[in-house]
């Protein structure tokens, strides 16, 4: 941009609001339809044809809802990090939404997360909860989420919300390298990384498919709600402005 | 039937925690989803109309 005009690129034209209600529109469909032969796959690879580990038994089942869930919690940060990022820098409109929109999201796959952990924590290390490093980041993490959702609801000017919630993000975003590396810095009972790790994944076949399967399902999930959820946040925005204006346009009506 | 072993009972409440929890998370999107669809449209059956440009045009 050497002459100063605002170049309205491919990426820009696709963020744009009303475009993007235009082109997303035709991505639920097929999304949601994916999300769901997944699932479905997923959870027969998982509960039907896949073995038992000889340590833990059938409870490794618990890993192929419990993984993906984890894996989302840190997933819808990093999108709202970014789009933290988009706000500060370029103050992109969209970017507003997409953070908004994830924070239930992450809360949800945070929540649920946690409590499958425990699930399996129960009968494989003998107890529900255990303050160490990975258990207690990840409280920390909905902890951050639930105060952005708060956030979001305090502010009556959603532009202002936007920034201001963008640097308590990225100042949030700290915890998340923190969670990944709490099996290695501190002396936890939660295992180390098994399957993104140098040297590859340490398990079988037979257990990593339905772990991938299921990870690929709830991330489809997570696009269509993420996408659903944003497409909603525009509606909601645009029934916001034409109400205050109709509003002052009441008051400015000589009586 | 699956065998799920001595531990079946934590098993089947992760599974039925993860499915309460998504099946909720899907039905409060779809809510909300509806929910500001019928606003918009009952502010313009009242004749607001939405204004030309903006960012939320």
């Amino acid at each position: 941009m050497t002459d100063g005009a605002p170049s309205v690129g491919f990426f820009s034209r696709l963020a744009n609001p009303g475009h993007f209600l235009a082109w997303s529109r035709y991505a639920i469909a097929p999304l949601a339809v994916a999300a769901a032969l997944l699932v479905a796959i997923g959870l027969w690879l998982a509960l039907l044809g896949s073995p038992e580990d000889y340590q833990m038994g059938s409870t490794v089942r618990i890993m192929y809802v419990h993984v993906p869930n984890a894996w989302l919690a840190q997933l819808c940060y990093g999108v709202m990090a970014l789009a933290a990022l988009g706000t500060l820098v370029w103050r992109h409109p969209l970017a507003d939404v997409t953070a908004k929109a994830a924070a239930p999201l992450g809360a949800a796959f945070t929540a649920i997360a946690l409590m499958t952990g425990s699930l399996w924590g129960r009968p494989t290390w003998g107890t529900f909860w255990e303050w160490d490093g990975r258990m207690t980041s990840t409280l920390v993490l909905l902890f951050i989420y639930l105060g952005i959702i708060v956030l979001w609801r305090t502010f009556e000017d959603q532009a202002r919300a936007g920034r201001v919630i963008a640097v308590f993000t990225l100042v949030g975003a700290v915890n998340i390298p923190i969670i990944k590396f709490s099996v290695d810095w501190w002396n936890t009972l939660h295992q180390p990384a098994s399957v993104f790790r140098a040297g590859g994944p340490t398990m079988p076949a037979s257990i990593l498919a339905p772990l991938l399967t299921m990870t690929a399902a709830f991330t489809v999930l997570f696009a269509v709600l993420q996408i659903v959820s944003m497409r909603t946040e525009i509606l909601r925005r645009r029934a916001d402005s034409m109400q205050r204006r109709h509003a002052s346009e009441l008051s400015a009506r000589p009586a | 039937m699956i065998d799920l072993g001595e531990h079946w009972a934590f098993v089947v409440s992760a599974y039925a925690v993860a499915t309460v929890a998504v099946a909720a998370l899907i039905g409060w999107v779809v809510a909300d989803a509806r929910r500001q669809r019928a606003r918009l449209a009952e502010l313009e059956a009242k004749g607001i109309r939405r204004r030309s440009g903006g960012p939320w045009a």
